[in-house]
């Protein structure tokens, strides 16, 4: 039995109930329904009519090539969306939603499901109108279209792209329930580009050149200052996520690549980057994304994204709808400041832990994919995971985030997430002691 | 990094510019033209880099404000909604509740200016004059208890206005920290007992399905 400190108990039975209820439908879906009552009741007698009884798909010829000339998920699938917390912003030109983690599998995220994050909404660009300007501290202030981009040499890398704000919710305490609210606004994506030093050498950096300041043609005309070590060390300037055009809301047709940095840097609809020689501590690297402590005192600056993790399934929005028995865990770990060397899941709130499998590609500042395969005994669990980088830096827990930075930072929140198994299945986010 | 090198880069880039030589290895794109460099080249730091020729008084700004600003951010900066604050706040970082405010927070005027001048108003950007931002800017800091109600502010007298919450910001230190120390973990027995301390269910904000 979990010990419950909590002092409100749920009085409220009827909206738990519900929220239940939906958490348990979401995949429920006609058939699976009847097919779960099926092989559970005396339906069983002769078998399951999934297997006796003839389907349409198995008897008339569904839609030929060219029906779907792009194609879309299943229609069974239309309960994976991305989705938003209305309350959380003002106005949804001016917000965020998120991606739903606990639906997928694997390391890369699929470009409709690539969490949004605008500050003037999605600005919608011609290409045959786009521009990348590069000037300043430069030799030569140079122009380029998008076909003189898609002429210099190529690089693919995938990286994920974490907002700062990302479990910026829940500094204070369990918020809300789901990894999609909080740990969603990250994607992973194999992108295609030019990396920003070539650019940035056929224009010709003068000697004073340290800092960048890349430039969004949106209505927010978005800004970030970049110091030059990391232009020119791996970003790039990419047209293309996971193969084919970047999508209108991801900065189509052209975004910066800052791998392993918050996501607020990588400036998408980028029209234009300049050369200077100090930071130029605009809007988004003054007001937002400094990370404010408990004494009054604020940290600029904060680049990189810490080593983190999250278990997406089972998780909230993802119960365990079996009986005791074997089981996926499954979740992500990702780094800033490198690749993951180790991810650890914990059945106790942190007691004691063992080791997860990563599978897949192991890539640098990349999201990479762990499982914890085991036999579920029915019991109340209390499930972590712990990310550990090749830096040796070691995913912390909240309250040791907490006793530095005090509970008004907003961004920067890496630490462990707990997830409450409950004997019927369900889950809930809790914190623990 | 020593001097010495950067003459050498300056001098190179000084002889492929006389020489009219292309800098760049692929030859791709083209020289931009000063009209077009001065039509995007709109960003401004806190030394004042990048600031256009204008000027604009407090009592100019608030006739702006109030027919294009207000209607978001309140008469005098406090905001309608969850619309940004842009007064107020003083004393309040180090509480529980922050209110990060020009006033209160911004550490440097120039990113005021930067930002009305690109972004502002929300549905129209672009569309002030730069005499309109130094009016709204000198407004902004007149709500902010910063300048009496005649000030005017120009390119001339900016690099002198400083923001009080300027020394309270300071370099990434993240990795000095204690909780970024690079220890093996602890594996087995970690904790005595474990319990739970709070539950997303008592605040319960979490979105409703539509289809619930």
């Amino acid at each position: 039995m979990v010990r419950d400190m909590t002092t409100d108990s749920p009085t409220d039975n009827s909206k738990l109930q519900a929220r239940r209820s939906f958490l348990r439908g979401g995949l429920a879906i006609g058939g699976a329904a009847a097919a779960a009552a099926a092989t559970s009741g005396a339906a069983l007698a002769n078998g399951d009519p999934n297997i006796l009884e003839l389907k349409d798909w198995n008897q008339y010829p569904g839609d030929g090539v060219d029906a779907r000339p792009y194609g879309a998920p299943s229609e069974f699938e239309e309960h994976v969306q991305r989705k938003s917390v209305p309350w959380l912003t003002a106005d949804p030109i001016s917000s965020v939603n998120f991606t739903p983690l606990h639906e997928l599998d694997g390391i890369i995220t699929p470009n409709g499901l690539c969490f949004e994050r605008h500050h003037s909404g999605i600005a919608e660009v011609d290409p045959s109108e786009h521009r990348l300007m590069i000037n300043g501290l430069v030799d030569k202030q140079l122009v380029f279209t998008m076909e003189d981009l898609m002429r210099f040499p190529r690089k693919n890398q995938i990286n994920f792209l974490e907002c700062a704000a990302n479990s910026g919710m829940e500094w204070r305490g369990a918020q809300l329930n789901g990894c999609q609210f909080t740990h969603g606004m990250i994607h992973n994506v194999m992108y295609t580009g030019v990396p920003l030093k070539t650019l940035l050498e056929e224009a010709g950096l003068k000697g004073n050149a340290k800092w960048l300041l890349p430039e969004g043609a949106d209505a927010s005309g978005m800004t970030r200052s970049v110091p030059i070590e990391k232009a020119l060390d791996d970003c790039l300037v990419a047209w293309k996520m996971n193969g084919e055009a970047l999508r209108p809301e991801q900065g189509y047709p052209l975004r910066l690549v800052v791998p392993g940095w918050e996501g607020n840097m990588w400036v998408k609809w980028l029209r234009r980057i300049e050369v200077g020689d100090k930071p130029w501590h605009h809007r988004e690297e003054t007001s937002k994304y400094t990370d404010l402590m408990a004494n009054g005192k604020a940290r600029r600056f904060t680049w990189e994204m810490d080593v983190k993790s999250v278990i997406t399934n089972p998780s909230p929005q993802a119960p365990l709808k079996h009986d005791k028995g074997f089981t996926v865990l499954s979740g992500v770990a990702w780094s800033g400041r490198g690749k993951v060397s180790r991810v650890d899941v914990s059945l106790d709130g942190g007691r004691n832990w063992q080791a997860a499998r990563i599978d897949g590609p192991s890539i640098d500042k990349s999201m990479h994919r762990f499982y914890f395969d085991f036999d579920w005994d029915g019991s109340e669990l209390l499930l972590q995971s712990r990310a550990i980088d090749s830096e040796g830096y070691v995913q912390p827990t909240k309250d040791a985030l907490r006793a530095v930075r005090g509970e008004n930072s907003i961004y920067h929140n890496n630490g462990i997430q707990t997830w409450h198994i409950k004997k019927d299945g369900t889950v809930e986010n809790v914190e623990v002691s | 990094m020593s001097k010495f090198p950067k003459l050498i880069v300056a001098a190179m880039a000084a002889s492929l510019l006389t020489g009219a030589a292309f800098a760049g290895k692929y030859k791709l794109g083209r020289e931009a033209t000063s009209e077009e460099v001065a039509a995007w080249n709109i960003d401004v730091r806190p030394d004042g880099q990048g600031l256009p020729e204008g000027s604009g008084t407090v009592s100019r700004g608030e006739e702006i404000w109030t027919d294009q600003c207000a209607s978001c951010h309140g008469d005098f900066g406090e905001a309608v909604d969850r619309w940004p604050v842009i007064a107020g706040g003083q004393d309040s970082l180090a509480s529980e509740d922050p209110v990060k405010t020009v006033g209160s927070y911004w550490p440097y005027l120039s990113t005021v200016f930067d930002y009305v001048n690109r972004a502002m108003p929300f549905t129209e950007a672009r569309s002030l004059t730069p005499d309109d931002v130094y009016a709204l800017t000198a407004y902004i800091m007149n709500i902010n208890d910063l300048v009496d109600e005649d000030f005017e502010l120009s390119k001339a007298n900016f690099a002198e206005q400083k923001l009080p919450n300027e020394k309270n910001f300071f370099d990434d230190d993240r990795s000095s920290s204690p909780v970024f120390a690079k220890t093996e973990p602890c594996m087995s027995n970690c904790k005595p007992e474990v319990s739970v301390t709070m539950r997303a269910r008592v605040l319960d904000v979490t979105p409703e399905d539509d289809s619930d």
